[in-house]
This record gives C-alpha cells, structure tokens and sequence, in this order.
C-alpha cells in the first residue's frame, strides 16, 4: 500500500510540475508540450491507482494470448501494432507533401501545414515512428529468442516502449507548431532531446540485461547488429544534441558548435543515423528473420562478422560527403568521400550473404511471398549501397547534390530496403505472436508486394529523371555567359515527375493498407479461403502402373 | 593537445591503431577451428523450437 502510494504520488507530483511549466512556459510550443506531458503523467497516475488489470486489457484489445511463461512478448505486440499505426501516418503524410510539390494550394495557407513543416513530420515518423518502433519489436523479438531468456527488467522495457511513444507525439507536435532545431533528422528540441536519451538509456540497459542473463554461450550475429544500432545512436544522438537552452522553460535553444563544426557535426550524426539505425539495426533484422524463413543458416556465419566490423569501422568517417564543396576542409571531404567508396565491399558482403542464403531454395521466391519480400529488400540495400558511394564522389556529387536524385536515393533504401524487410519481419512475427498457425492471407502478402514494388519503381525511376534533369537545367550557361534557365522553370519542368512520384507514393501507401487489413484479420483470427500460392501437379490419369494391353 | 597535433596524431598513430584492430577482429574469424563455431552459431536459431517447449 506505501508503495501505491508513495508511486501515484510521485505521479502527482510531475502532473503538478507540468502543470507549474505549462502555465510559466515562455512560449506557446512549450507550454502545449508541457500540457502533453501532464496528461501523459495523469494517464499513467490513473493506471497506477485503478485496481484494474491493464496488461489483461490491453491482450483483450489485441486479442493477444495470455503469456505462456515462455517469452516476454507483449512489448513486442504493442510495438508490431505501433510500427503498422506510424507507418500508416507516415506513408500518408509522404504522399500528401508529395502532391503539394506538385499543387503548392495544399499547404493550404496555414502555417501548420506548410511543406517545411510537415515534411520533418513526415522524415521523423517513418524513420524514428514507423522505423524505430519496427527495431524496438525486432530486437526484442530476436534477442529473447537468440539468448533463449526473458527480457531483462520487463517493467523497464514497458517503460521503454511507452516513453518512445511520447517523444515521438511531442517530436511530431512539435514540428508542426514549428519547435525545431533545425537539424536534418535531429529536429526535435533540447527537452525532447533528454527525454529520448533517458528512453534509450533504459532500451539499452533493457537490451545488454537480457544478453547478459543468456542462457545460449554465443551470442547470435543479429544481436551484435542490433547492440551496435543502440550504442551508436546514444553515442551520436548525445553528441549531435548538445545545446544550449535560451530558457529552461521555453523550447528555443542554441547549438553549442558553431559554423563548419556544427555542420560536420551535424552529419556525422545525419550519415550515420543512416548507417546505424538504417543499415546496422535493420540488419539485424535481416541475419534473424531471412534465415528462419528461408529455414536455411546464413550462407556465411564468417562473412556476417567482417560485414559487421567492417561497418562498424568504415561508416562512421562517411559523414563529410554531405557537405562536398562546401567550408569544410577539402580532406575532409575527400576523406569521407573515401571511406564511402570503401563501404562499397561490406554492403555488397552484406546483401551477397543474404541472398546466398537462399542458395538451394531459390523456388521459395515462387512460392514464399514474405521471402519474395526479403529478396526484393536485399536487392534494394544491395542497390542503394551501391548508389550512395557513387553519388558520393565529388565529381557525381557536384551534380546530384540540391536536386530530387537525393530524395530518389533516400527512398530506394528506405522503401526498398528499409520498408520491405520490416513488412516481412512483421508477416513472420504476426501468427507466431498471436498463436495463430498461419496470416490471414498470404495472396494478399503478394498484392503488398507488387503495389509496394511497383510504386517503389514508380518513385525511383521518376527522381532519377528530376534529378538529373534539375541538375543540368541549374548549370546550363548559354554562350554569353549566363545561366539559361531561371529556378522557377527547373521547377515547372519538374511536375510531371512530381506526379509520377506521388503516384508511386499511393502504391506503396495502398500496399501498407493492404498490409493493415491482412494483419487486422489475422489478429481476429480469421484464415482468408484462397487458392494456395503453389500447388504441385498432379495427374490422376498417369497415376497408373504400365501394363501392356493383352493381344486380342 | 591542438588541432594540428590532434591531426597528425589522427592520421598516423590513430590510423595505424584502427587499422590493427581492425585486421585482428577480421583475422579472428579465419583462427582454425573457427569455421566448426561459425557453423554451430548459423544453426543455433534453428534449435530454439526444440528446447523450448
């Protein structure tokens, strides 16, 4: 009872701090987000002093099984269900500031819907929302099983996942009320700032805890990816938020780098949150869930260790090629030019051992729509790896860089790569987290893939034309020296690749929609009445002994 | 330590020091008998269904 007590008191007392915070705030960001904040703690005061059993609730809600002792998976359902929610916000916000590329009416003349502000929205819930919670999942799916123990510290792991949630409501809020530090993929301000580091503290402690109490002596080449992705973006994230508040109740803070510095190091954390929680942290999802489903090891258990170490040793010098022919120093940026070139060799290590994996069963990219996920996943790492490094030396660079082959880029991995491998990773946890014996659907696993695959083309293809277009629209001169086009016609020649685009967009979202109805009915365990994706031959007539017919 | 020391330290004692590191992490997976624990790892997710139950 003291325990209750002393607990919803201590709830109490940062509902009453929130409050204090709100109302003092200096400025109208803060004070909205203080006022998330104390309802967030209300929330959590009313659960702790209500006798009712939210943990039952909420399986009831998800139509969950209870826990069976074995393993601690109701973190990783809420985060299954959390990765399809932001997912879906994400996807639909893309293609939204994708058509106001195209029709500028829809920013609608309000300030909160502007392309600038929505379009970190956008970044920020399919990378941190969509992408983080997928890792969060995964890692706890995989690493429970990989070390054959329970979570380590279950209440911090709820902990974990919840106040994930928060920051990523008061990043997205935030954003559109205009707080933002105005750093690529680090918008959120200084308050948000700690409160993600106290999350990803606890992840960590969460995520080492049960490595340490491992009942299994090695420990599985996807948790050293995983472990990796954590470290690394505590490291960058610490690093890359380091600011100066200008009041400690207001949102506004200062960098404390200035000029070249704070850009180097603002893409130092910029590369390598590509690297590390992009490649590293999905690529522990890759050496997990592309074995067990094609029920093959990994083609080479070596090859999987140099790929990581040399990851690990390689992608943290790429950062420079963001500022190519900019203050910073020019060895530096030959320097992280290099070092992206090099990258080049443990990518393809890297996409090579998974598809090899699939050595001896390749029929199963006829019959498995979830390995055809997996082979279309790879073959976009393996591609947009191969890109990056090229667009990253300085003579392509001095074309690409400013225009929509960046973005084109960007997408190739982060819906080709980044998308499909956790659609798959999802398909395969889904009937084992819900105990039931197979997906509702596994044709319509084969209409995601192709709207996905389709639309992922559509995107890509359409960027490449805009940004090869763009760029050499910016440095046509005409023989008296001048440039001969002005912004706003690069702009206008753009619009039809601006459809194309939003175009793909639509595919990839009504893919992801298709996904939320499959997963929907699995849950309500339902199993969908289809023809099975294969089906060996069988003739009846042949199925006889050869007696030769007696002579008449 | 300033920037210029700091460089040249980077660039020679700093980059020898990373790339040892780096060969021993990397040579560590040829050491003999490494390839029959390399094998055992690949396969060793494949035996949680039987000792789980």
């Amino acid at each position: 009872m003291d325990s209750l007590l002393g607990k919803a008191g201590g709830w109490l007392a940062l509902v009453f701090l929130s409050f204090i915070a709100m109302v003092m705030a200096a400025d109208g960001g803060f004070a909205v987000h203080m006022g998330i904040i104390m309802t967030a703690c209300l929330i959590a005061l009313w659960v702790t002093i209500s006798k009712a059993d939210y943990a039952a609730i909420g399986r009831g809600i998800l139509r969950a099984p209870a826990d069976p002792g074995k393993y601690d998976d109701d973190p990783v359902r809420w985060g299954v269900i959390a990765t399809l929610f932001w997912g879906m916000a994400g996807f639909a916000v893309g293609l939204y500031i994708a058509l106001q590329l195209a029709f500028p009416v829809l920013n609608l003349g309000l300030e909160y819907t502007t392309f600038g502000r929505l379009r970190p929205l956008h970044t920020s819930a399919v990378i941190f929302a969509f992408g983080g919670n997928a890792l969060i999942a995964t890692s706890f799916y995989v690493v429970q099983r990989t070390c054959r123990a329970r979570l380590a510290f279950p209440r911090l792991a709820r902990f974990v996942f919840w106040g994930y949630q928060l920051f990523i409501v008061l990043a997205a809020t935030g954003y559109l009320m205009g707080v933002t530090q105005s750093r690529e993929y680090a918008e959120p301000e200084w308050y948000v700032d700690l409160w993600l580091t106290i999350v990803w503290v606890s992840y960590a402690v969460v995520y080492i805890g049960t490595i340490v109490k491992r009942s299994e002596p090695h420990i599985y080449v996807a948790n050293w990816f995983f472990l990796s992705f954590i470290l690394t973006v505590a490291m960058l994230h610490v690093v890359n938020g380091l600011t100066i508040p200008v009041s400690l109740l207001g949102a506004k803070s200062y960098s404390a780098f200035s000029g070249v510095q704070d850009a180097l190091t603002q893409w130092w954390y910029g590369h390598n949150a590509v690297g590390f929680f992009l490649t590293a942290g999905f690529l522990g999802m890759m050496y997990y869930f592309v074995p067990k489903q094609a029920e093959r090891p990994v083609y080479s258990y070596r090859l999987s260790i140099i790929h990581f170490w040399s990851l690990i040793f390689l992608y943290i010098w790429a950062g420079p090629h963001h500022l190519h022919y900019t203050a910073l120093p020019d060895w530096a940026q030959t320097l992280g030019m290099v070092f992206s070139i090099v990258l080049w060799m443990p990518s393809w290590g890297g996409m090579i051992n998974g598809l090899m994996t699939l050595n001896g069963a390749w029929d199963k990219i006829r019959t498995d729509p979830i390995i055809r996920m997996m082979v279309l996943a790879l073959a976009f790492y393996g591609m947009s790896t191969f890109e990056g490094p090229m667009m990253s030396i300085k003579a392509v660079n001095s074309l690409s860089h400013y225009t929509d082959w960046t973005i084109g880029h960007v997408h190739s991995g982060a819906l080709g790569w980044n998308g499909m491998i956790t659609f798959a990773a999802l398909y395969y946890m889904v009937p084992r987290l819900w105990g039931h014996p197979r997906l509702y659907s596994l044709r319509m696993v084969n209409w995601h893939f192709w709207l996905a695959t389709i639309g992922i083309v559509l995107y890509a293809a359409s960027m490449w034309v805009a940004g090869i277009m763009q760029g050499l629209m910016w440095r046509e001169y005409g023989d008296d020296g001048y440039l001969v086009y002005a912004f706003s016609e690069v702009v206008s020649a753009m619009f039809p690749m601006y459809m194309i685009r939003a175009t793909g967009g639509l595919l990839y979202l009504a893919g992801a929609v298709v996904m939320v109805y499959n997963v929907w009915m699995t849950l309500a365990g339902r199993v969908r009445d289809e023809k099975p994706m294969t089906q060996t031959p069988y003739d009846e007539a042949a199925d006889k002994p050869l007696v030769a017919a007696p002579a008449e | 330590m300033n920037y210029e020391a700091l460089r040249h330290f980077a660039d020679s004692w700093g980059l020898l020091f990373m790339t040892l590191v780096f060969l021993t992490l990397v040579g560590w997976t040829f050491r003999p008998g490494a390839g029959r624990n390399h094998e055992e790892a690949a396969h060793m997710i494949f035996d949680e269904d039987k000792t789980d139950v």
